[in-house]
């Protein structure tokens, strides 16, 4: 399998774009912030579009559009977190505009089908170049950086804002900070496993970490590892099933991993309250 | 009592207002390493908006304050500071153990490097002092299960640790005893007391309600009618000085059990709801 | 089902004469079906998201309108009419996600499980829509809406459930309310608030499944969400911002229709821009009048 030069690059691509899914993911589920993510996800959609749209190459707008609307969520919200309703609103309106987008572009081509937006929306790992792969994994990289150096002081931010502001962290600055990682990280996600189906990565390894650990920095490094995880065995087994889209592998894989985590969960939790006695109800 | 005392906060004819309103001017006040001094009030009275004044989030508008010495937030890594409480959310699956240790070393950029790594001297010993407040506040045995399935009790005492573990000279509490039940307001306050007593800590406390605390009190500052009086309660909660803050007559009863009850507020009587915004 | 995204402009063009154009756009039948549909589903999602901006479900609702994708799929897949399969899979959808969403403030288990569901649905979509090779072109018109394949029985049908879930809101309207602003208050005084919260999510995909058929998957909320947001932003009594809500989504919906016929972009790009464009105003006339948040 590993001589299959798309396969490589899916993997080289692929794994740090993973890792910083599950990282920021863990984050992102810590702050109830998943809904942004969802809304994030479209906008890079609408911004991947635009650009085909404009004759620009797609990535440069999928990476304005998700850090542009990030960064306005950020400063916007409450605290620097992004109320529902409003995010709701600008989004939908946004993959309005993402339609829009699409009909321009599919019209200004002569062979005329939607495949470059079901690319976007949908991903296409093993459709990878080797420039691209190898761009997108520097980025991947830096959002990890990035993340793990702010790690410590946006847990005491999420966990306990107002005792962080008091204690003089810039609390606001590390909600906005944090969300452009998320739109970045949405981005590069966008490429690996498409639009829709980010949030799949970002939700499912960092919900399973949650369930199954309740030490901050072991859920971090577990959400990471699930999320790699997901995508190793989905690349494998879209390779192996041919007919398995490998954004619909990983996305199932992931999903089984959170599936499986509440198994786990609810297996020790009965096994616990067997051996305190019947106290649980 | 207080003069023997080295002073830590000092507020004189100070102002505050907040959004161009004012909320009390000419409050002076002094509180003493090491003593328990309550902060009274009806609601909107303006009593977290000195705790605000003292961190330095809130500056004065006129008068003068000086905290640890110095001006308002520039001492602020000596002081341990516990906003009025919201609740953990039950699915927050974080342990107590760590929101107190974010409370020693929450600021610092980067992830906490494992124990057994090289050089891991100063990582014990913060782990120690983690494990040391833990004991302090009693909270040692359920600081390893997450925040969020902890009784309001426990996670009182989860963060009275947390903003104890950097040993502050000055604690600061806002509204701890709301939504605790009468036996776990009153050993928190004990608790309080202990710390006073144990590590010289200035404990300020904001409260509507002084009886479960009276008896561990030192001093307490009532504010009512956009000022405030300070002094001992025996000084403070009597109906000439309560009615000369209002500006209305005021009565204070002592009932036979001991608790103090202040008739004819101007506002409606606070009633004690379990959630409080 | 025709590429939708894709100009539609077969008419004689627009004449500036509004009674004309009208008349143009009636002459169509396929106009008229997606007249008739988009009002039904217009009431319906009104009503519908009122109680949902109300509950703070948008996540949740949202994740219900992304399962009608694989729903409308896997139909065309295994060979049923696709409206079978966004009223199942939405369904089915609210079945998985009440124990998740308790409504509320979304708390962050529930966001983990319910963005898991999502991402989930969206995947086995996307592979029902690469085995089922001719979909490929349809693709965009499940998620973007489409106007010109309502076929009359889905128009009938599309009635009903309307019909139905207003009456099921007529019913349950008032302990809904209550359970929706304080549920433990709505508890105690004997409102069963979970299985109104349960009910209300079933009530949710049935909307969202009939929606979907207009608007696309992606779209939905330009009808559920942003006419409850924009009538909550200008009243705060109930029954006015159900009325007001109703109403903006019927102005949205057929302005959308009418210009999208005349115009060479996409319907769902018209009926989006046209609710944003109503919620920016009614937030900045709220701004102006000095409201606070």
């Amino acid at each position: 399998m590993l001589s299959h030069e798309f396969i490589r690059l899916a993997l080289l691509a692929g794994t740090p774009i993973a890792l910083a899914c599950g990282l920021v993911g863990y984050m992102v589920v810590l702050r109830s912030e998943v809904f942004a993510g969802d809304a994030l996800s479209h906008v890079a959609f609408t911004g991947a579009l635009a650009a085909a749209a404009a004759g620009i190459d797609l990535r440069a707008g999928l990476f304005a559009a998700t850090v542009a609307v990030a960064a306005s969520m950020g400063l916007l919200g409450p605290r620097a977190h992004a109320d529902d309703i409003v995010i709701g609103t600008v989004f939908t309106w946004i993959l309005g505009l993402g339609a829009l987008s699409l009909s321009l572009f599919v019209s200004g081509r002569s062979s005329g089908n939607g495949a470059g937006g079901v690319h976007v929306l949908f991903g296409s790992i093993f459709g990878l170049g080797a420039g691209e792969a190898r761009l997108a994994a520097l980025i991947a990289v830096g959002v990890i950086a990035a993340l793990i150096a702010i790690a410590r002081p946006l847990l005491f931010a999420s966990l306990d804002g107002a005792v962080a502001e008091a204690r003089g962290l810039p609390v606001r600055g590390l909600g906005v900070l944090f969300l452009c990682l998320l739109g970045l990280t949405a981005a590069e996600a966008t490429q690996a496993v498409g639009a829709l189906l980010l949030l799949g990565l970002l939700a499912a390894p960092a919900g399973a970490a949650h369930r199954l650990t309740v030490n901050p920095y072991r859920g971090l490094a577990l959400s990471g590892a699930l999320a790699v995880g997901a995508l190793w065995l989905g690349i494998a087994l879209a390779y192996s099933v041919p007919s398995f889209p490998p954004s619909s592998a990983i996305i199932t894989v992931a999903a089984a991993a959170y599936l499986a985590s509440g198994a786990a969960t609810r297996l020790r939790r009965r096994e616990v309250s067997r051996l305190a006695g019947p106290t649980d109800p | 009592m207080t003069a023997s005392r080295p002073e830590v906060i000092r507020l004189d004819r100070a102002e505050a207002a907040l959004g161009g309103r004012r909320v009390w001017s000419d409050v002076s006040l002094e509180v003493g390493a090491g003593e328990f001094v309550a902060v009274l009030g009806p609601n909107g009275a303006g009593k977290s908006t000195l705790l605000k004044v003292i961190l330095g989030l809130v500056p004065l508008a006129a008068g003068t304050a000086s905290v640890l010495g110095e001006r308002p937030g520039a001492r602020n890594e000596s002081i341990g500071y516990l906003p009025q409480r919201r609740e953990f959310d039950p699915s927050v699956r974080v342990r107590g153990v760590d929101l107190v240790r974010l409370g020693l070393d929450g600021g610092r950029w980067g992830i906490p490097l494992p124990e057994w790594l090289p050089a891991g001297n100063g990582r014990r010993r913060a782990a120690a002092r983690v494990g040391e407040t833990l004991e302090l506040v009693g909270a040692a045995a359920h600081a390893e299960r997450p925040i969020g399935e902890l009784s309001g009790g426990e996670q009182q005492r989860i963060l009275i640790a947390q903003a104890l573990v950097r040993g502050p000279r000055v604690l600061m509490l806002d509204e701890p005893l709301d939504s605790l039940d009468l036996p776990s307001q009153r050993s928190v306050a004990a608790l309080l007391q202990r710390i006073c007593r144990i590590e010289n800590v200035a404990v300020l406390l904001v409260t509507h309600d002084v009886n479960p605390i009276l008896p561990y009190l030192d001093r307490v500052t009532y504010f009512a009618g956009a000022s405030a009086v300070a002094g001992r309660p025996e000084d403070v909660i009597t109906s000439p000085a309560l009615s000369k803050l209002y500006g209305v007559p005021i009565e204070v009863l002592h009932a036979s059990d001991g608790r103090l009850v202040v008739v004819g507020q101007p506002e409606a009587p606070h009633v004690h709801s379990p959630r409080h915004g | 089902m025709a590429d939708a995204p894709v100009a539609f402009a077969t008419g004689g063009g627009l004449t500036l004469n509004l009674a004309d154009d009208v008349r143009q756009l009636l002459t169509y039948h396929f106009m008229v079906n997606a007249l008739v549909a988009g009002t039904a589903v217009a009431v319906m999602a009104a009503v519908v998201g009122w109680f949902m901006v109300l509950r703070r479900q948008a996540f949740a609702g949202h994740t219900l309108s992304l399962i009608a994708f694989p729903g409308a799929a896997g139909a065309s897949l295994i060979g049923v009419p696709a409206a079978w399969g966004y009223f199942t899979a939405c369904g089915l959808g609210a079945v998985v996600l009440s124990p998740a969403s308790r409504g509320g403030r979304a708390r962050s288990a529930e966001t983990a499980a319910i963005g898991t569901v999502q991402a989930l649905a969206l995947g086995a979509g996307f592979l029902f829509v690469s085995l089922y090779h001719g979909l490929l072109n349809g693709i965009s018109g499940l998620l973007f809406g489409t106007f010109v394949g309502i076929a009359d029985g889905q128009v009938t049908a599309l009635i009903v459930v309307a019909a139905v879930a207003i009456a099921l809101v007529a019913v349950a309207g008032r302990p809904l309310l209550f359970a929706s602003l304080d549920d433990e208050g709505a508890a105690a005084a004997g409102v069963p608030v979970r299985a109104l919260g349960a009910g209300f999510l079933l009530l949710l995909g049935l909307a969202v499944a009939a929606t979907a058929q207009i608007t696309g998957t992606l779209l939905v909320f330009t009808l559920l969400v942003t006419p409850a947001a924009t009538a909550q932003a200008l009243t705060v009594r109930p029954g006015a911002g159900l009325v007001l809500a109703v109403a903006i989504s019927l102005l949205v919906t057929w302005l959308g229709l009418g210009i999208a016929y005349f115009s060479p972009l996409p319907v769902g790009f018209w009926i989006t821009s046209l609710s944003f464009g109503l919620y920016v105003l009614a937030r900045a006339w709220r701004a102006l009048r000095g409201g606070r948040r």
